[in-house]
């Protein structure tokens, strides 16, 4: 990549030494710098990627547990409350909502641990992009998110959930989906930066249990006491739900309100929000580690 | 002689914590500095903030002569850090972790895998190249370490409490390792809290303690502070250490009823060996071993920040700020 190319800019000579290292080459302009923001980010991915290889079995578990989640809302639980229509095509579009917001746990977990590491410090005693640590993490999750977008797409088609709306839409909708999943890789970042430590983590975890049943994953919002089905319909992941039944022409919850009209709206709004506030703070938090 | 690293009047706090109290440091190019201090004497913020990883809230720092806060970028291109924690991916193999860091430092992606070998091979890990790295024994992980500050030949190399948790077998690979490195043209400044292992790889040390800098100096210089050599004596029978020890004379005698030690100034070397071994013949005690010695940095720095009272270490901090020479620096001033 661009990393190869930026090397010749460099031309000081090598420390003396009585054996020839090479010296870390200083920057040669304005686009040296872009370049090696770009190779830097493309290491710090395939750092990601490496240790994905390097661990398979926690790879298939993180894929397994939304699968599980689904599988036991479908047949124990017995979600879709409320709803016109077949709950299984309910609850799929309402499942992928659920398993994106999730992520916020695994990307604040992910963070935590590199920052409790020395690992970091190295990074950040070294000459490299100082965004490309957060780029990688964010390739690596987005990565992760499009692979459990489609191992859940494949276990809701074989439990009997369909798109209705041809390919167009439902790209559409994973669009929405992977929105959200980016949204809150943010706030993951933030709050690991914030909180930093693993107590937080769990935490995190145990509150994002309610903000995400406080959604219309489940259960049509109609079916619920009239004030808390007003809070639910305004939840940012029940816009992302609703917009995707929409576009996967699924059974919805059709409530009349103005949050249920404009669903689709609010499901590109509420993320892109999200992203303007939890971006530039996660960002400033990290570059003034050690201030 | 050119300085790679200034530290001048340097304080950073955390909170109500001074951990770093005016701060004096100057370490020479090409030459092993020791900066050796029990913990939380703020060896370990020093280095923090030497290698652009931590602010400091007052004072001037420089290293390979770039002020650290307005030219880090330039600073870290110049700079290996070892720190007190392994600073490697733990699930990625030992190559794989010296490829990335050389390809962060931009080497290119041909360069940074031949460079990830040549080290795994000058460091002994070549066996163990591919290993996941949380599968490496500490002694392993460190050499690592090393070789991971050492992929762009650094100007000034920090190692902060290098042999920190390692076995003995582990510390003497370690201090191989730094001991190949001098002669390089580089500068490496080493934070201890061990004595030995200042004494068996600085040129220079200075004694740190609650933030600043109590006293400077080669190895030599600071065990004569002490007040000359000593003498060791060693008795058959330990029932007879007070006995012996008032015969050896003045308060300045340490007893070791363990080791059955006496310890005693000598600052007449051969003089009071003839006078020990005769004073203990004619009282009839029996002397395994007597030895005249240097004393260690040990007894350098209880002598130096030990005292209980405080006098010694309110007059060297309270009236001393520059600490750059042995002559001139603070531990005159408590000496």
């Amino acid at each position: 990549m661009s990393a190869t190319a930026t090397t010749a800019s460099g031309g000081t000579p090598p420390a003396p030494g009585p054996h020839r290292a090479p010296a870390a080459p200083e920057p040669g302009g304005a686009a040296s710098r872009l370049g090696w923001a770009a190779a830097d980010s493309w290491t710090m991915t395939r750092r990601e990627l490496a240790r994905w290889a390097r661990q398979p079995v926690a790879v298939v578990v993180n894929l397994a547990f939304p699968v599980m989640l689904l599988l036991m809302f479908t047949y124990l639980v017995g979600g879709g409350r409320g709803v016109d229509g077949d709950p299984t095509a309910y609850l799929v579009p309402g499942m992928l909502a659920l398993t994106m917001a999730f992520g916020l746990e695994s990307t604040m977990l992910a963070v935590t641990q590199d920052l409790g590491k020395g690992v970091i410090d190295r990074f950040r005693s070294m000459p490299m992009a100082p965004g490309a640590v957060l780029v990688g993490r964010s390739a690596a999750d987005m990565l992760q998110s499009v692979a459990a977008l489609a191992v859940m797409t494949g276990v809701g088609y074989a439990v009997g959930w369909r798109w209705h709306h041809g390919p167009t839409a439902a790209l559409g909708a994973m669009g929405l989906l992977l929105l959200l999943r980016f949204a809150m890789l943010w706030v993951g970042i933030h709050l690991a930066l914030v909180a930093g430590r693993p107590e937080m983590v769990s935490a995190v975890q145990i509150l994002v249990w309610p903000v995400g049943f406080l959604s219309n994953v489940f259960a049509a919002p109609g079916s619920m006491p009239a004030w808390l089905g007003a809070v639910v319909e305004w939840n940012p992941m029940s816009a992302t739900a609703t917009a995707v039944r929409d576009l996967f022409g699924n059974p919805g919850a059709t409530s009349g309100s103005w949050a249920a009209e404009h669903a689709g709206l609010l499901a590109v709004l509420w993320p892109t929000a999200i992203i303007a506030v939890f971006f530039p703070l996660a960002v400033r938090r990290f570059t003034r580690i050690g201030r | 002689m050119t300085e790679a690293i200034v530290m001048d009047g340097v304080h950073k706090r955390y909170g109500e914590k001074r951990a770093l109290d005016g701060l004096d440091l100057a370490v020479r190019s090409g030459t092993v500095h020791g900066v050796l201090g029990p913990n939380g004497a703020g060896k370990t913020t020093a280095v923090r903030i030497m290698s652009t990883l931590l602010r400091h809230d007052a004072g001037r720092v420089t290293v390979a002569g770039l002020d650290v806060r307005e030219r880090a970028a330039e600073v870290r291109r110049r700079i290996g850090l070892l720190g007190q924690h392994a600073a490697l991916d733990e699930k990625l193999g030992g190559r794989q972790n010296l490829e990335m860091f050389g390809r962060l430092y931009h080497l290119g992606a041909r360069r940074a895998g031949s460079r990830a070998d040549e080290l795994l091979e000058r460091f002994g890990l070549a066996d163990a190249g591919r290993k996941a790295v949380e599968r490496y024994s500490g002694g392993m992980r460190r050499r690592l370490d090393l070789a991971a500050s050492l992929i762009t030949d650094p100007d000034v190399l920090f190692l902060d409490e290098p042999t920190t948790g390692l076995d003995p077998r582990g510390r003497t690979e370690v201090w191989e390792a730094v001991r190949s490195l001098v002669g390089g043209g580089a500068t490496v400044l080493l934070t201890t809290q061990y004595l030995e292992e200042a004494d068996q790889l600085a040129d220079r040390i200075s004694l740190i303690d609650g933030g600043r800098a109590v006293a400077e100096g080669t190895p030599d210089e600071l065990k004569s502070r002490v007040g000359g050599d000593r003498i060791d004596v060693v008795l058959r029978d330990a029932s007879r250490l007070a006995e012996a020890g008032a015969l050896l004379g003045g308060d300045d005698v340490t007893l070791d009823p363990d080791r059955r030690l006496i310890g005693a100034p000598a600052p007449d070397r051969m003089a009071a060996l003839t006078r020990t071994v005769r004073a203990l013949e004619e009282a009839g005690i029996e002397a395994e071993d007597v030895a005249v010695r240097r004393p260690t940095l040990d007894e350098v720095f209880l002598f130096l920040t030990g005292r209980p009272d405080g006098e010694r270490r309110t007059g060297a901090g309270g009236t001393a700020r520059t600490g750059r020479t042995a002559e001139n620096g603070p531990a005159e001033v408590a000496a």
